[in-house]
C-alpha cells in the first residue's frame, strides 16, 4: 500500500478527533539553524479549514487504525468493516517534515488504534515523536493521543517530546462509555490524567522556580492536556456534560474539553443512533464551556434539574440572563467586572474595555457598535447614561421572543 | 499646507520624524497633506516644499500609541497617515485618550491595527512553499497577496520557522528572501514569476479530502477564518466545491447504509492491561485493594479518581486512620503524600517512629469534593458515607492485626469506634478496643495546617507530637516484649 492511500485511510479515521489547536506551548525556534519549525506564542495557527468548519492545524493521523477494542461509536472498532492501514514511524516523519516545509500545518497529531498492548501501542506513538525532535530537531507543535494504564516511564518520554498529550473521556457517564466501550475504563483513563497532572504540576513549579539547585524534572507537555467527549451518542443530559467537565477541570487541570458531536461513520453500529444530533448543541456546549472558564460561571449555574438540556434557540448566557431578570438592568458605568461578564452580548475584551473607558468618559448607547457589542442582545438589560430599558420590558413574557431567531431559509452563501 | 512624502508604505520611521517636526511647529492636522514616494498617481508636487529645519525640542506620547501607529501604519487605507497625525496631535491636549475605546478617531486605528494584525495572521497560514530543485539544491518559493503591507513585518515569522530553509515569498507588492543569513527585501512581481506546482500538493489535497467529515457541514464557519479571496493561492481550495457537493450524499448513504455484519474480532496477541489482573492472587490485602479500586458502597466513586487504599507493611504494629484522601493524594492514589501527609511525617519523625513500618490508611477512601475552577474544595463526608466505607477499614484491620490504631481526626475516631467520638474527651489515653489491639485519638494534621496563629500551630504540633509519643512508647514495649 502507498504512502498516499495510507493517509488517505489514516487521516480519515482520525478526523473524528475534534482538537486540532496548536496553542499555549513553550517559544521555541529554529534560528540556530539545526533544525526546523517554530511555535506560535500564544494563538495557535490554523493553515486551511475544511468545509466541515473545522480548523487544520496539525497533521492529525493515526499510527493504525487496527485496533483490539470494540467501541461502538468509533469507526475504528474492531468489528467494522474499514479498510485497514499502518504506518512505519519513518512514513510519519517524512510526511510531518514535507507538509511542514510548505507551510501546510503546524505540527502533527499523532494517535493510534490499540494494538498488542496499550505499552506496545504508546511505545510506538513516542517512537514517531522522539525521531522527529531528536533525529531531525523538529521545533514544530506536537501533540500525542496518551493510551491509559501506560507505564509511566513512557508518559514521561511522551511529555518530554510532546506539547501537549491527551486521553478522551469519551462519555461523561461511566455507565454508558460500559455499554459502548467495554473495553474502556473509566477509572483507568482518570488514573492517568491524574498521573498527567501531578507531571504537569512539577514541570511547573520546576519552570516557576528555575534557581532551584536541584535536579530540575525533565520538560513535561508545556501545552497541557486535553480530552473530548462525544456528545449525542448515548442519553447524557447536558447537565451531566457539563457536570463532567467541571469535575475534570478540577481535577486534572485540563486546558480543554473538547465535545464532539457523534456524527454518522461509514459501516455505523446497530446499537447506534442513526441520525447525528443537531450541531447546535455542540456549540451549546462550547459557550457553557467558555462561562465556566472564562466567565465566573459554576456549571449548576448554567443547567439544574429544571433545565437538564441547554436551549437551542439561545445562547446559554442569554438563557441564564432571562431566568434572573432581578439581577438586571445593570449600570455599567457602575457595576463591577465580574457583574458585567455576565451580561447577554458582553465578551472578556468589551468588559476591558468598558473599564478602561469608564473611567474617562461615561458610556452612552452609541458606544456599543465600537465596542462590537450586539446593541439588540444587551440594551434590555442594561442601563447607559443615555439609556435605560422600559421599566416593564424585563418582566414581559415576551422579552424571550425578541432573542428567538427568526426562521430562515438555509443554504450556502456562495 | 504642509507635503509630507513619505519613503515607502511602511516608513514608520519616517512618519515619526515629520509628525514630531510638525507637532513642534504646531502645525494643525487638517494643514498637513501625506504621500508616499513614488505613489502613482503622485497627488501633487513634493519637491516644491523646501525642507524645514528640524525643529529643536521634544514631548512625551503614550508607549500605547506607539506600539498601536507601528502596526496600523501598515493598513493599506491612505489615510492611515493623516488619522495618526491627528490622533497624535489630540493625544497632547487628551492624554488619556488612548483609554476611551469609544472615541472615534482611537476606534478606527485600533480596528486598523486589528485588521493588520489579521492579515499578518493570514498570510503565516495560508502562505504555500513550493519546492523547486531537490535536497540539498533545494529552495522554497510561494506567491501570496496580502490585503495590507505586511511582507517586511511577517518576514522574521517565515525566518525563525524555516531557518535551515532557502525561501522566497513573492508578492506583488514586495518580496522577501532568505538564504539562511539574512532577510533581503525586493520589489513587487508579477505571479507568473512563482512556480506554479510542488510535487507534495497531491498528497496534501489526500489529506485536506480525507480529514474532511461530510456529516457536519458548516460552509460559513470555513468561509470567516478562510475568506474566498485566499482560495485562488490554496491548492487545496479547488476541492472545496466538490467536497460541498457531494457532502449530503455522502452523510445520507452512511445513515441509509444498513450496518454490514461485524467483522470477526481479531485475535490479540496479548491480553490488553494484564498487569492488574495479575497481581489479584495472593495476599490478603492485595485482595483487599483490588476489590476495593472497584467499590461503589456509596456515591463517591463516580467524582473522584480512584480509590484510595491503606499502604505500609502487611504486619505492620502501628495503622495510622485518617480522614480521607485529598486532591494530591486522589491523584497519586497514595495516602498521606500531600500538605498533611508531609506534617505527620514531620510529626512521626519527632516522635520517634519510623514511617515504614507504619500502616497508613483512611477513614473514607474516596476524595469527596466540589469544583471550583480549577480547584477542588474539600468536603467533610457524611455518617453514611463513614459507615459505607467502614468495611475496608475493618477488613484491613483484621488483615494486619495491629496492636494500636490510631485515630487522626473525628471522622477517623468515629470509623475506629463506630460511633460518633468528641476528640477533645478521648484524645492522648490508650483506648482498648479488642484483647488484642488498643486505639488512641489525636487531631488530624490538617487541623494543624489550618490553624492561622503561629503560636498556636507550634503549641499544637507539640501536642499532637505528644499523644504520637504515647503510641511510640506503646510500639518500644511491644518490641521489647517480643
Amino acid at each position: 500500500m502507498d504512502v498516499e492511500r495510507k493517509l488517505e485511510i489514516l487521516a480519515d479515521a482520525a478526523k473524528y478527533d475534534a482538537s486540532c489547536a496548536s496553542s499555549g506551548t513553550e517559544k521555541r525556534d529554529s534560528r540556530d539553524g539545526k533544525g526546523l519549525g517554530s511555535t506560535a506564542p500564544g494563538m495557535g495557527i490554523c493553515h486551511s479549514y475544511a468545509p466541515d468548519g473545522r480548523c487544520i492545524s496539525l497533521l492529525k493521523i493515526l499510527l493504525t487504525n487496527a485496533c483490539n477494542y470494540d467501541c461502538l461509536y468509533c469507526v475504528n472498532r474492531t468489528s467494522s468493516n474499514v479498510p485497514r492501514a499502518r504506518f512505519t514511524v519513518d512514513e510519519v516523519v517524512k510526511l510531518t517534515l514535507d507538509f511542514y516545509r510548505r507551510n501546510y500545518i503546524e505540527g502533527l497529531f499523532l494517535s493510534s488504534g490499540i494494538i498488542r498492548s496499550a505499552n506496545y501501542t504508546m511505545e510506538q506513538v513516542v517512537r514517531v515523536a522522539r525521531s522527529l525532535r531528536e533525529d531531525h530537531h523538529f521545533r514544530g507543535y506536537i501533540h500525542l493521543k496518551t493510551i491509559p494504564e501506560a507505564d509511566d516511564a513512557l508518559i514521561t518520554e511522551a511529555g518530554k517530546y510532546a506539547d501537549r498529550l491527551s486521553i478522551n473521556i469519551e462519555l461523561p457517564e461511566a455507565t454508558s462509555l460500559a455499554k459502548l466501550a467495554p473495553e474502556k475504563d473509566v477509572r483507568a483513563i482518570r488514573r492517568t490524567m491524574g498521573r498527567l497532572r501531578l507531571k504537569l504540576d512539577e514541570a511547573n513549579e520546576a519552570r516557576r522556580a528555575p534557581s532551584s539547585r536541584q535536579a530540575r524534572p525533565p520538560r513535561f507537555a508545556p501545552a497541557g492536556q486535553s480530552t473530548q467527549m462525544i456528545v449525542g451518542a448515548d442519553a447524557a443530559t447536558d447537565q451531566s456534560i457539563l457536570n463532567t467537565s467541571a469535575n475534570l477541570y478540577g481535577s486534572y487541570n485540563l486546558k480543554r474539553v473538547y465535545y464532539s458531536a457523534f456524527s454518522p461513520i461509514p459501516d455505523a453500529s446497530r446499537h447506534l443512533p442513526l441520525k447525528p444530533p443537531p450541531l447546535v448543541r455542540e456549540h451549546r456546549l462550547y459557550q457553557a464551556d467558555w462561562l465556566m472558564r472564562f466567565y465566573g460561571f459554576a456549571a449548576d449555574e448554567i443547567v439544574d434539574e429544571a433545565n437538564t438540556m441547554l436551549a437551542l434557540e439561545i445562547d446559554p448566557k442569554l438563557a441564564w440572563a432571562l431566568r434572573h431578570r432581578e439581577r438586571f438592568p445593570l449600570d455599567v458605568n457602575r457595576a463591577s467586572r465580574e457583574e458585567l461578564l455576565r451580561v447577554p452580548g458582553f465578551g472578556r475584551k468589551a468588559v476591558d474595555r468598558i473599564i478602561a473607558t469608564r473611567r474617562h468618559a461615561a458610556l452612552r448607547a452609541a458606544d456599543l457598535s465600537r465596542l462590537h457589542i450586539p446593541r439588540s442582545k444587551a440594551l434590555p438589560f442594561i442601563v447607559l447614561s443615555d439609556h435605560r430599558p422600559a421599566p416593564q420590558l424585563l418582566d414581559s413574557a415576551r422579552l424571550i421572543e425578541r432573542f428567538r431567531p427568526r426562521a430562515e431559509q438555509l443554504g450556502f452563501g456562495f | 499646507m504642509q507635503y509630507i512624502a513619505l519613503a515607502s508604505e511602511t516608513d514608520f520611521n519616517g512618519w515619526r520624524q515629520a509628525a514630531r517636526d510638525l507637532m513642534l511647529r504646531a502645525v494643525q492636522p487638517a494643514d498637513v497633506a501625506w504621500s508616499v514616494r513614488g505613489r502613482a498617481p503622485e497627488l501633487f508636487e513634493t519637491s516644491a516644499a523646501p525642507p524645514v529645519a528640524a525643529a529643536q525640542g521634544g514631548f512625551n506620547v503614550p508607549a500605547k500609541f506607539i506600539e498601536l501607529a507601528r502596526t496600523a501604519i501598515l493598513h493599506r487605507d491612505p489615510q492611515r497617515f493623516a488619522l495618526l497625525y491627528r490622533l497624535l496631535w489630540r493625544l497632547r491636549s487628551h492624554p488619556d485618550l488612548m483609554h476611551i475605546a469609544t472615541d472615534h478617531d482611537v476606534a478606527r486605528v485600533q480596528a486598523m491595527a486589528r485588521a493588520v494584525h489579521r492579515d499578518q495572521h493570514k498570510m503565516e497560514a495560508f502562505v504555500r512553499f513550493r519546492e523547486i530543485g531537490r535536497e540539498p539544491h533545494n529552495r522554497f518559493v510561494a506567491w501570496f497577496e496580502p490585503e495590507h503591507h505586511i511582507v517586511e513585518a511577517t518576514a522574521p515569522f517565515f525566518m525563525r520557522r524555516f531557518a535551515d530553509m532557502a525561501w522566497s515569498i513573492l508578492t506583488p507588492d514586495v518580496c522577501a528572501h532568505w538564504d539562511g543569513h539574512a532577510i533581503s527585501i525586493t520589489p513587487g512581481v508579477d505571479r507568473a514569476t512563482a512556480p506554479s506546482q510542488d510535487r507534495l500538493e497531491e498528497t496534501w489535497r489526500t489529506y485536506y479530502a480525507s480529514i474532511f467529515n461530510p456529516a457536519r457541514l458548516k460552509v460559513k464557519a470555513m468561509q470567516s477564518e478562510m475568506p474566498q479571496k485566499y482560495w485562488r493561492n490554496l491548492p487545496e481550495a479547488r476541492l472545496i466545491k466538490a467536497l460541498i457537493t457531494e457532502a449530503g450524499r455522502r452523510s445520507g448513504e452512511m445513515i441509509a447504509t444498513a450496518a454490514t455484519e461485524p467483522r470477526k474480532p481479531q485475535r490479540r496477541e496479548e491480553p490488553v492491561m494484564t498487569e492488574h489482573s495479575a497481581k489479584t492472587t495472593g495476599e490478603t490485602l492485595d485482595t483487599l485493594r483490588a476489590e476495593a479500586a472497584d467499590c461503589r458502597a456509596c456515591h463517591l466513586w463516580k467524582d473522584a479518581t480512584q480509590t484510595v487504599f491503606g499502604e505500609g507493611p502487611r504486619r505492620a504494629p502501628l495503622m495510622l486512620v485518617g480522614e480521607q484522601p485529598g486532591d494530591k493524594e486522589d491523584l497519586a492514589g497514595k495516602p498521606f503524600v500531600g500538605p498533611a501527609g508531609q506534617m505527620l511525617d514531620r510529626a512521626l519523625q519527632d516522635a520517634g517512629i519510623d514511617r515504614d513500618k507504619v500502616y497508613v490508611t483512611n477513614a473514607v477512601k474516596h476524595f469527596k469534593f466540589v469544583p471550583r475552577g480549577k480547584i477542588r474544595l474539600h468536603q467533610k463526608p457524611t455518617t453514611a458515607e463513614i459507615n459505607a466505607c467502614r468495611p475496608w477499614y475493618e477488613r484491613e484491620r483484621a488483615a494486619i492485626q495491629p496492636a494500636l490504631v490510631v485515630a487522626l481526626g473525628a471522622t477517623a475516631a468515629q470509623s475506629v469506634f463506630g460511633r460518633i467520638t468528641p476528640i477533645n474527651k478521648t484524645r492522648g489515653r490508650l483506648i482498648e478496643l479488642d484483647q488484642h489491639t488498643q486505639a488512641l485519638v489525636t487531631v488530624h494534621p490538617s487541623y494543624l495546617l489550618r490553624l492561622p496563629d503561629p503560636d498556636a500551630k507550634a503549641r499544637e504540633y507539640d501536642r499532637f507530637v505528644d499523644d504520637l509519643k504515647i503510641a511510640a512508647a506503646l510500639l518500644r514495649r511491644l518490641a521489647r516484649a517480643a
